[in-house]
């Protein structure tokens, strides 16, 4: 464990210079470049509030704006997008990496951290655009947003948690990414994103409360939208869970990394 | 006795099939399940490497060079044994070296130097001596998508010898460059060797075996079939390359100079008897430059052969053919040789050939090739030396003598 560290330790410039060419690359070769990261969340939101506001109606209890719901998905959509892409990126991760980790020797933790900081980086810019998109429309939450470090360190522990189990599997079996794939589609309309959750019968709620992903975009849309802080404590179990896959998803990548390069 | 580089000690490597993935899955958790099938890749390999060696891996595809390479590496990790590997390690395995083809080749250079272990200012000291070796020209700063092979080659060689490793690991990357860079990177290893570098490289082209290796290995279905001198071993493995064609038995003797002689064949003819003649019909131990001689061959048939094929190559002292031709290039096959015969060949030339130790190769085919029908294969078959007695001084392995026209204009 020590030696893991310190082995990621001595290769930081590595982790720092993929992490920025993982970035940059995404762009490469397309003319509006960055554009992008702004206009994927805005067609997806403007789709769904096109498509779904006439259905829940403009306003929303609490918010005090013409464009409160779009305000509320935006929010919520922020969360989900993060994890939906964390996890993704991370199932991905060994198994699109074969050839570095085939041909080259070099602490296999750093796959992991160049994931995560990847995510991270792209998370901090969507909450950026999705801040300022927030604060043109004429909602300006304020000291509740103190809340987002701790609703990132918690989305992106859980969505690597569930990608670092699953990556080690799909090395194996490849159908694993198609299936979450699909897993995710489902998911996303089992997170109160689109709709709200208060307008949904009680026993139905119920079954919400079990869904971690249900607190993460709750917490999102808390802080951004209502301007309020969050319910720590079902919070407090999310982390508790994301840990928990944390460490499972450690102990797979230690026991099966020489499989890994074998199986690639 | 210089240090031990590179230690292997009883190491193998076996892949496992599970009955399903799931029970592979049950066994990191420590649930015993007995996996159906089991492939072994390499069986108790056992050798070691000191400082300034070079040693070539040799082997057919799927002898397991290329995995013991990654073993060695760090790349994959071994069933059973241990290596031990001192010092800085650079290591250039198959082609591209996990090169993004979306990012400029100085890119590249940065993320590939930064897995190495390198920090970014140590890159930035490093670039221009890369850009410089690898000759990319304008290309450097184009994405690496838009280079060939050799291209690719050359950028990842110079990435990987930038700095003199102590270590220098290599996987057939350089068959792929054009004459040029191979001879460009051939000096830069031989550079790095002088300084210390303990070189392990595969390689299937014999020249480049016995020109940079002093020792080389050859590996057979997994296990070191032959470990000894360049020479030797690809005689060797020639030889065993035959032998599968024909179901041949290979013969190794060891020669008073410690050089090892290589014998296989099926056996239907020999060549018994070897010499260089001059032209009074004396044996010759040394050859003048230059000077008429016959090479005779004396040919026992021990079953009936329909075509009959005798060839002879002449080597240098490293091992590499300089000259060698057959009796079916020249349009001499004899047909239908009965069993019991004796045949007496004699070949005459000019020992056009610079001084020094040379051998002889003889081979009893069927036609042009060793491989359809290898009656015997002879490495080492006589041993000449070619000596300077009335030439004026030159340098080299052929005697091309000018004749030198100089006008003062």
């Amino acid at each position: 464990m020590l030696l893991m560290v310190k082995g990621a330790w001595n290769y930081k410039h590595f982790v720092y210079s993929s992490i920025k060419s993982e970035i940059n690359g995404r762009f490469s070769r397309s003319r509006l470049g960055g554009a992008w990261l702004i206009l994927h969340p805005l067609a997806q939101a403007l789709v769904l509030a096109f498509v779904l506001s006439k259905l829940l109606g403009a306003r929303l209890s609490g918010i005090e704006s013409d464009y409160a719901y779009a305000v509320y998905l935006l929010s919520g959509l922020l969360g989900w997008n993060v994890f939906a892409e964390t996890t993704g990126n991370t199932i991905a991760m060994f198994r699109d990496r074969a050839n570095l980790l085939k041909k080259i020797s070099f602490p296999r933790v750093c796959i992991p951290l160049i994931v995560f900081g990847t995510s991270l980086v792209n998370h901090l810019i969507l909450l950026v655009i999705t801040l300022g998109i927030v604060w043109g429309l004429g909602i300006a939450p304020a000291e509740s947003l103190l809340v987002i470090p701790l609703l990132i360190l918690v989305n992106m522990g859980l969505a690597m948690g569930l990608g670092l189990v699953l990556s080690v599997f799909e090395v194996f079996v490849r159908d694993v990414g198609h299936f979450w794939q699909i897993i995710i589609q489902f998911w996303f309309w089992l997170t109160p994103i689109v709709y709200v959750a208060d307008t949904l019968p009680q026993p139905v709620q119920t079954v919400l409360s079990y869904n971690p992903m249900y607190w993460v975009t709750n917490g999102y849309q808390q802080a951004i939208a209502y301007g309020s802080f969050p319910d720590l404590q079902p919070f407090a179990v999310v982390a508790a869970s994301a840990a928990v896959l944390l460490g499972l998803g450690f102990f797979l990548f230690m026991r099966a990394s020489s499989d890994i390069v074998d199986a690639l | 006795m210089n240090k031990v580089k590179i230690h292997v000690s009883n190491v193998g490597k076996s892949y496992y099939k599970f009955r399903s993935e799931f029970h592979r899955f049950l066994s990191w958790f420590g649930v015993k399940c007995s996996s159906t099938e089991q492939t072994d890749v390499l069986r108790n390999i056992n050798f070691s490497v000191r400082e300034g060696e070079a040693v070539a891996l040799v082997g057919e595809n799927g002898a397991g060079k290329s995995t013991l390479l990654k073993m060695i590496t760090g790349t994959v990790q071994s069933s059973y044994g241990a290596i031990a590997v001192t010092g800085r390690v650079s290591a250039l395995l198959e082609l591209g070296l996990g090169l993004n083809p979306e990012m400029t080749g100085r890119h590249n250079v940065y993320l590939m130097a930064g897995v190495m272990g390198y920090k970014e200012q140590e890159i930035g000291q490093l670039v221009d001596g890369i850009f410089n070796f690898s000759e990319l020209g304008d290309y450097f700063d184009q994405p690496v998508r838009t280079y060939s092979s050799g291209m690719q080659m050359r950028l990842a060689f110079s990435v990987a010898t930038a700095e003199r490793p102590d270590v220098l690991i290599i996987d057939e990357a350089l068959s792929v460059g054009d004459t040029y860079f191979q001879h460009k990177s051939f000096n830069r290893i031989k550079a790095f060797r002088e300084q210390g570098t303990t070189l392990l490289f595969v390689s299937h082209d014999r020249g480049a075996v016995q020109t940079l290796c002093d020792r080389a290995i050859l590996l057979e279905k997994g296990a070191v079939i032959k470990d000894g001198k360049p020479e030797e071993v690809m005689d060797f493995y020639n030889a065993l390359i035959a032998e599968k064609e024909n179901n041949a038995t290979i013969k190794q003797d060891k020669l008073a100079d410690g050089r090892v002689k290589t014998i296989s064949g099926t056996g239907e003819a020999s060549v018994v008897d070897v010499a260089i003649l001059d032209n009074k019909g004396q044996r010759l131990e040394f050859v003048d430059v230059g000077q008429p001689v016959t090479l005779a061959l004396e040919v026992e048939v021990y079953r009936f052969i329909p075509c009959l094929v005798l060839g002879y190559g002449i080597r240098d002292r490293l091992g590499q053919v300089i000259y060698g031709t057959n009796t079916y290039l020249k349009k001499q096959p004899l047909e239908n040789v009965e069993a019991g015969a004796r045949v007496r060949y004699e070949f005459d030339f000019s020992a056009n050939l610079g001084p020094g130790s040379y051998s002889l190769q003889t081979a009893l085919v069927s036609n042009d090739t060793h491989l359809e029908n290898n009656y015997e294969w002879r490495d080492l078959a006589l041993i000449f030396n070619v000596v300077n007695i009335n030439k004026p001084h030159f340098d080299g392995c052929s005697w091309i003598d000018p004749t030198i026209r100089i006008n003062q204009l």
